[in-house]
């Protein structure tokens, strides 16, 4: 067996043999041409041509996938008919007396170039349409043949990259999944796949081999594994995924776009975790309804010096953007304890889970502090941000960090640069001490996100990394519980909502509890989400409440 | 010479799309040439031109100034108008 990793796209499992894609060829010679008028009349009628097929495809999209996909091709579509396009090849035409191919693909990479150098990157996916564009052209003059699958049975489509006109053209009935060695989350190939609903992977390089074409493969598009003749474990294990993950799309089905309200009628926001800027896609997949914590760890992780406010900023801004207006709070740095980066040169410590971390660090060095907000500010103009400060433990901290908001609101304000005003700003509550006095916490903030990862090892005065601990470590010990429900109450007084971030939110044994103490969100890994929800609705909160509070609050217990 | 100055409010500002639409809308009105540009910048481009459109990249919150030239003005510029508005 041979396992070959890549990025994983479009969730699904598939297996079949693997077909390598037939590329349409078009080849042409570079030629003066004696008869301009003729050569642009060629043009005119392959350029009419070409708009008459992406109006078919288009159908064909939007028939397969929707008004989203058709869109792509009605884009393109104009932008053959396009003036600007269609004047630079005449004067090509007539000026330098080539052949119609030629200047096509000439005037088709000039163009490209233009867009690829746009500062948005919108703008800058623009270049591989013109492309498609001129090539679908050049296709038309020199009579190329039609790529495709030349198969009678459904198989595993392997190419380098697909351009989208070659996606949809496809006979979807025979594709059972998609591996590119080229692309970006973002391509076509991997849009148009998620759409389609069908496993894909991109970016596994030269691992894939043409040598492997008709062998038997197995795709896993949710963590990018492509297995060449897998064993029968592998076999086993992965046609067993496959039969859940297509249960859960049932349920998927069943429950995208319902509210997550209880059977008597209270409801409750559920939210994702999310630790970087790609995992957007799983939140919509799943309907998440908002991301309840961004972690921004995973900037400093990844760079080997402190990440610039614009690396940063483009990071925000294409999470708030991707999320369409839905609510992303993002927690600023949140590192120490189990999290160390080297370039932070921070002293050894003999207890680092109590010592100098997260809003700590930021405090005691407001310089990197200064550079996360500001970028925040920045990108909140692009959606609707919050801001979640870790690891509280005192009054006079919110008020130092808020106050280090303002500055840089001002700063912002001074330098001409948009920002939204209402960003909302919220601490979690993960220590004993910030739960206890989260009366007066609640005063000073927007929000509260209970990490109850933290909350319980604080609480129990338990090292959630040491495994002997076991049956000491106990998330649902009513301390940890009462501490939430007494957040909870304290925020609600206060006129705010409280929330859980921690992994304590996706216990369905739990939900009921959750919900009779009334919180307000719980934010879940995004695979978390539907399962949770199908619980909420589930719930009769009234039948329930009493018996469960009188559980937590009372003196007697079972346990 | 008519003209007037729109804000885009639209989150895509004029995207592919948007100002292949609007090629469309101005290509049915004989003998007026409808221009664009940002606010205030020299840089026009006739809105036949989608690319060149495209190329000026203009964004949510810019202004823009656009002009009718030729043709029955008054008429062409009211539906121009009227199409930014609904469409940008």
């Amino acid at each position: 067996m041979i396992s070959i990793q890549g990025k994983g796209v479009s969730v699904g499992v598939a297996a079949g043999k693997l077909y390598f894609y037939q590329r349409a060829k078009s080849t042409f010679d570079r030629h003066i041409v004696d008869d301009t008028d003729a050569e642009w009349a060629r043009f005119k009628s392959a350029q009419e041509k070409a708009i008459e097929q992406l109006g078919e495809l288009a159908e064909k999209a939007r028939a397969e996938a929707g008004d989203e996909a058709a869109l792509l091709f009605e884009t393109h579509q104009m932008m053959a008919e396009d003036l600007d396009f269609e004047e630079a090849i005449e004067s090509m035409i007539k000026d330098d007396r080539l052949n119609a191919e030629a200047v096509v693909t000439d005037v088709g990479a000039q163009f490209a170039e233009m867009f690829a150098s746009m500062d948005d990157s919108y703008m800058q996916a623009r270049a591989a349409d013109v492309k498609d564009i001129s090539g679908r052209i050049v296709s038309i003059l020199s009579g190329a043949v039609q790529g495709g699958i030349d198969s009678e049975e459904p198989i595993v489509l392997a190419a380098d990259d697909l351009a989208p006109s070659e996606t949809v053209q496809l006979d979807k009935s025979k594709i059972l999944g998609f591996v590119t060695s080229l692309g970006s989350g973002s391509s076509h190939t991997a849009i148009l796949a998620r759409t389609m609903g069908i496993p894909a992977i991109i970016g596994v390089g030269d691992l894939l081999k043409e040598e492997y074409a008709g062998r038997e493969v197995i795709v896993d598009g949710g963590t990018g594994n492509l297995f060449v003749d897998p064993d029968d474990d592998t076999r086993d294990r992965l046609m067993q995924k496959r039969a859940e993950l297509i249960k859960r799309n049932e349920l998927l089905q069943q429950l995208k776009g319902q509210p997550n309200i209880t059977k008597d009628g209270q409801s409750i926001r559920i939210y994702c975790n999310i630790g970087s800027p790609d995992d957007v896609y799983p939140v919509q997949e799943n309907d998440g309804g908002g991301i309840g914590l961004f972690r921004s760890e995973f900037l400093y992780l990844e760079c080997d010096d402190y990440p610039t406010e614009d690396y940063q900023f483009e990071a925000y801004k294409k999470v708030l953007s991707d999320m369409n207006g839905l609510e992303v709070v993002i927690r600023t740095l949140d590192i120490g304890a189990d999290k160390q980066i080297d370039y932070f040169e921070m002293p050894h410590e003999e207890n680092p889970a109590l010592g100098n971390r997260a809003l700590r660090i930021c405090l005691n060095r407001p310089e990197i502090f200064r550079t996360q907000l500001r970028a925040l500010y920045r990108a909140s103009a692009y959606g609707k941000l919050s801001i979640m400060f870790p690891m509280v433990t005192s009054v006079w901290e919110v008020r130092e960090a808020k106050k280090m908001c303002e500055q840089v609101k001002k700063e912002l304000t001074a330098e001409g640069i948009p920002f939204s005003e209402d960003v909302d700003v919220g601490i979690m509550i993960e220590t004993p001490a910030a739960a206890v006095i989260s009366d007066r916490l609640a005063k000073e903030v927007d929000f509260f996100s209970i990490g109850t990862n933290d909350l319980t090892q604080y609480t129990l005065a338990c090292d959630r990394q040491n495994n002997d601990l076991g049956r000491f470590f106990n998330a649902h010990h009513p301390a940890v519980l009462r501490l939430i429900k007494m957040v909870c109450d304290n925020a609600h007084r206060n006129g705010i909502w409280c929330g859980i971030c921690g992994e304590l939110g996706a216990d369905l044994e739990l939900t009921e509890t959750f919900l009779s103490i009334g919180l307000d969100e719980l934010s879940v890994s995004p695979r978390s989400v539907l399962p949770l929800r199908q619980k909420v609705r589930d719930t009769y909160v009234s039948v329930v409440r009493e018996g469960l509070m009188n559980d937590l609050l009372g003196d007697q217990t079972s346990l | 010479m008519k003209s007037f100055d729109y804000v885009i409010t639209d989150e895509v500002g004029i995207h592919a799309r948007p100002a292949g639409l609007l090629a469309r809308e101005v290509k049915g009105m004989a003998g007026s040439t409808v221009s664009i540009g940002k606010t205030g910048d020299e840089k026009v481009v006739n809105v036949l031109k989608v690319m060149g459109v495209m190329g000026l990249g203009i964004k949510k919150g810019d202004s823009v100034t656009v002009t009718v030239e030729g043709g029955d003005e008054d008429a062409v510029c009211a539906k121009v108008e009227e199409f930014f508005k609904a469409n940008f």
